[in-house]
C-alpha cells in the first residue's frame, strides 16, 4: 500500500503543479485567507457563490480551488481573533481567550508567528493522515452494499445532528428537515413529481447553491445587520519582525502544538465533530494538563498553539470521510461533496480509484497551499490588517449582490434568487428558536442517496428491515446508532439531575 | 421570549412541518414494504419529524443554555435592516427580469447598503455605482451571464 501511496503521491504533484491548477488553488487560498479576516464573512458564503462560478473549468481545478477557500479561511480567521477578539470564524473563537491578551500585551505578532508553525504543523499531520487512512478506507468499504451504505450514512448523520454544537434533538430534527428538502423534485426512481407545488423550475430539486446562501448568507445578514460592533483595531499594528517568536516561546509552543494536532486528528475522524469542536476540546485539555492553569485567558502561548494546531489538523482530516466514504462531516464538507455530484462525479469508496486525479490532486494541493498561505500571510500581514477595518455596512451590500448572482448563474433561473430569499428568511428564524441550520446541509445532500440504498435494500429484502441487522457490518453500524442516541439521554439524563459538569 | 416559550414554538414549527410532509407524501402513494410508493420516504421522514417536534417542545425548559462563544447575544428586532434585505434582493430579481443587470445591481446594492443605519447616502450611492461596475465587468462581459445589461429577460 505504501508503493501505491507513492506513486499515488506522486501523480498528485504532477496534477497539481500544472500552472493552471496552481493558479486556482491560489486563488483559492487568497479567496479563503480573504474571508476569513473580513468579520462577518463565511467559508459557506464563499464556497456557495463561487461554486456555479466553477461550472466552466474541469472539476479537478475546481474542486482544488474550493477546498483551497476552506483551508485558506482558517489562517485569516485565526488573525481575527487574535489581533481583534473577535470570533468571526467560529473554529477559531477560542483562540481569543489568550491570542487577544497577547496583543494587547504587545505579543500579537508573536502569537501569530506561533498560529502560523501551529497551522503547517497541524495541517502536515492531518494531510499526512489522509494519505494513509483515506486509501484504506476506502478499499474496506468497497465491499458495501446498499444496507451498509444506508446504516452508514444514518450513523454519519446522526453523528452530524448530536455530536455538533446546540441541542441534539434540535439536530436531528434539522437533518430530518434537510432529508425532506433533498426530496424535493423528481423521485428518480418512479418519476412522480414531489413537493414541488406546481412549480416546473423545482423539477430537479432545490439548488444547493439556493439553500446554503440562503440559510449561511442571506440569514447571516439578517441576524448581523446593525448588530456588529465597529472594529477596534487599536493594537493591531504589527510589522514582519514582530512575528518571529523566540526560542523559549517556540519551545513553550511545542508540546501544546503536538497535543492540538492530535486532538484534532481524532476530532476529524468522528462525523459531526469538525474543526470547531476540536479547538474547544484542545484548549480545554491544555488547561487541564497545565502547571499554571491560571495563566490560560490571561496571553498563555500554550492557548493559543493548541488549539490552532488542532484546528488545521481538523480542517485537513476533515476530507478523509467525504472522500473516501462519501459521508461528509460537516457543512463545508457536505457543500464540496455537491460541488463533485454537480460536476458528475460520483461520491464514495470508489472515487479514489476512479478518479486519482481529484484525490491525489487534491492532497498535493494541501501541501502546495499550505506553504502558499505561511509565505504569503508573513510579508501580508499589514495588508489584512487594514482589510480586517472595512466596516460592515460596505461588506454586506457587497456580499448580498454576489449572493443574487450566484445563485441566478447555477441555472440561470431568477426562481432560485427567490427561493433563496425565502429559505434565508426561514433559516432566520430557525436560528431565533435556537436551531442550528449546517445539519440540514448535511441531511439535502445525503438524501437523495440515502433514500436510494434504503429503497435498494429492503426490495432486496424483499420487505423486511430485518437486513440492517443482519449483516455483520450493517449491524456493527446500527449499534454505533444505538450507542450515540443512548449516550445522548444518559448524558440528558444525568444533567437534569442536576450534576452539573463545568466544561472549558 | 423566554426560553421555554421558544422551544414550544421550535417544536410545535417541526410537528407542522412534518405533518405537512406527512399529508403531502401520503399522496405520492406509500405502497408496501415490498413495493414501496414515492410517498415512503417523505412520509416516514415527516411522521419522524412529528415526534422530534413534540421530543422538543416536551423538553423545553426555563433555564437559559449556558452562553459560549459561538451565539452572540440575542438581539432585539432590527425592521430597517431586515426590509432592506429583503427589499433589495426582491429587487434584484424584478429589475433582472424586466430591466437589466445594471438596474438590479445599482438598486440591490444601494438599498441594501441603507438598510444600516450609520449609512451616508453619498457613501451608499459611490459603493452601489462601484459595485455596479465591477459586476457589470466580471458577470456581463467576463462571464456572460444570462442577463442582459439593460432591457427584459
Amino acid at each position: 500500500m505504501g508503493s501505491t501511496g507513492m506513486a499515488g503521491l506522486a501523480h498528485g504533484f504532477s496534477v497539481a503543479l500544472e500552472w493552471h491548477n496552481i493558479l486556482w488553488c491560489f486563488a483559492g487560498v487568497m479567496i479563503g485567507n480573504l474571508v476569513g479576516v473580513l468579520p462577518g464573512m463565511g467559508v459557506l458564503s464563499a464556497i456557495s457563490i463561487l461554486l456555479p462560478l466553477t461550472f466552466a473549468i474541469p472539476t479537478v481545478p475546481a474542486m482544488l480551488m474550493l477546498a483551497g477557500i476552506y483551508y485558506g479561511a482558517q489562517y485569516g480567521g485565526a488573525i481575527c481573533s487574535i489581533l481583534l477578539n473577535l470570533p468571526c470564524h467560529p473554529p477559531h473563537a477560542v483562540t481569543c481567550l489568550d491570542g487577544y491578551p497577547m496583543t494587547r500585551q504587545g505579543r500579537g505578532g508573536v502569537a501569530l508567528g506561533i498560529t502560523m508553525v501551529a497551522a503547517i504543523c497541524g495541517a502536515a499531520f492531518g494531510i499526512l493522515q489522509m494519505i494513509f487512512m483515506a486509501p484504506f478506507i476506502a478499499r474496506v468499504a468497497f465491499s458495501f452494499g446498499a444496507p451498509e451504505i444506508c446504516t452508514l450514512m444514518l450513523l454519519g448523520l446522526l453523528a452530524g445532528a448530536t455530536l455538533a454544537k446546540g441541542s441534539p434533538l434540535k439536530g436531528v430534527a434539522m437533518t430530518m428537515l434537510g432529508l425532506l428538502l433533498g426530496i424535493v423534485g423528481t423521485d428518480i426512481n418512479t418519476g412522480v413529481e414531489r413537493f414541488m407545488f406546481g412549480q416546473v423550475e423545482l423539477s430537479d430539486g432545490v439548488e444547493l447553491v439556493a439553500l446554503s446562501l440562503g440559510l449561511f448568507g442571506i440569514a447571516e445578514f439578517l441576524k448581523s445587520v446593525n448588530h456588529t460592533a465597529p472594529v477596534n483595531a487599536a493594537h493591531a499594528r504589527l510589522s514582519m519582525a514582530d512575528m518571529w517568536p523566540s526560542r523559549a516561546e517556540l519551545r513553550q509552543a511545542a508540546f501544546p502544538i503536538l497535543r492540538g494536532t492530535l486532538v484534532g486528528s481524532l476530532c476529524s475522524l468522528i462525523p459531526g465533530t469538525g474543526p470547531t469542536i476540536a479547538s474547544f476540546v484542545a484548549y480545554a485539555t491544555e488547561k487541564k494538563l497545565s502547571r499554571h492553569p491560571e495563566r490560560f485567558g490571561h496571553g498563555a502561548i500554550a492557548g493559543v498553539a493548541s488549539p490552532e494546531a488542532s484546528t488545521h489538523s481538523a480542517v485537513q482530516g476533515d476530507f478523509i470521510p467525504t472522500m473516501s466514504l462519501g459521508i461528509p462531516g460537516d457543512a463545508v464538507m457536505a457543500l464540496l461533496l455537491g460541488a463533485l455530484i454537480i460536476h458528475g462525479v460520483t461520491p464514495g469508496p470508489r472515487l479514489i480509484v476512479e478518479h486519482p486525479d481529484i484525490f491525489w490532486g487534491l492532497i498535493a494541493s494541501f501541501w502546495i497551499g499550505n506553504i502558499m498561505l505561511v509565505v504569503l500571510n508573513v510579508p501580508l500581514i499589514g495588508l489584512w490588517v487594514r482589510l480586517l477595518t472595512v466596516p460592515y455596512r460596505l461588506l454586506y451590500p457587497t456580499a448580498l449582490f454576489f449572493i443574487c448572482i450566484g445563485v441566478f448563474a447555477a441555472r440561470n433561473q431568477l426562481f432560485d434568487v427567490a427561493m433563496t430569499l425565502g429559505l434565508g428568511v426561514f433559516g432566520y428564524v430557525l436560528v431565533k428558536l435556537r436551531f442550528e441550520p449546517a445539519p440540514i446541509l448535511l441531511g439535502f445532500v445525503l438524501g437523495p442517496r440515502l433514500e436510494e440504498n434504503f429503497r435498494r435494500a429492503v426490495l432486496i429484502s424483499r420487505g423486511s428491515l430485518e437486513i440492517f441487522i443482519s449483516r455483520p457490518i450493517s449491524a456493527v453500524f446500527v449499534s454505533l446508532c444505538v450507542v450515540l442516541v443512548a449516550g445522548q439521554i444518559y448524558a440528558r439524563l444525568r444533567r437534569s439531575s442536576g450534576v452539573v459538569s463545568a466544561a472549558g | 421570549m423566554d426560553e421555554k416559550r421558544r422551544d414550544h414554538y421550535a417544536g410545535a414549527l417541526m410537528a407542522l412541518l412534518g405533518a405537512g410532509a406527512m399529508v403531502q407524501g401520503s399522496q405520492y402513494g406509500i405502497g408496501s414494504m415490498t413495493r414501496m410508493g414515492s410517498g415512503f420516504f417523505p412520509v416516514a421522514l415527516g411522521a419522524g419529524m412529528v415526534v422530534m417536534g413534540v421530543l422538543i417542545a416536551a423538553s423545553a425548559s426555563k433555564a437559559p443554555p449556558p452562553p459560549d462563544l459561538l451565539h452572540g447575544p440575542q438581539t432585539p428586532p432590527d425592521w430597517r435592516g431586515w426590509g432592506c434585505i429583503i427589499a433589495a434582493v426582491l429587487l434584484f430579481i424584478g429589475l433582472a427580469q424586466y430591466a437589466g443587470l445594471l438596474p438590479a445591481i445599482f438598486a440591490c446594492v444601494f438599498v441594501a447598503a441603507i438598510g444600516d443605519r450609520r449609512a451616508k447616502l453619498r457613501q451608499s450611492l459611490a459603493l452601489a455605482t462601484g459595485v455596479t461596475v465591477f459586476g457589470l465587468l466580471v458577470f456581463a462581459y467576463g462571464l456572460q451571464v444570462q442577463i442582459p445589461i439593460l432591457g427584459a429577460m
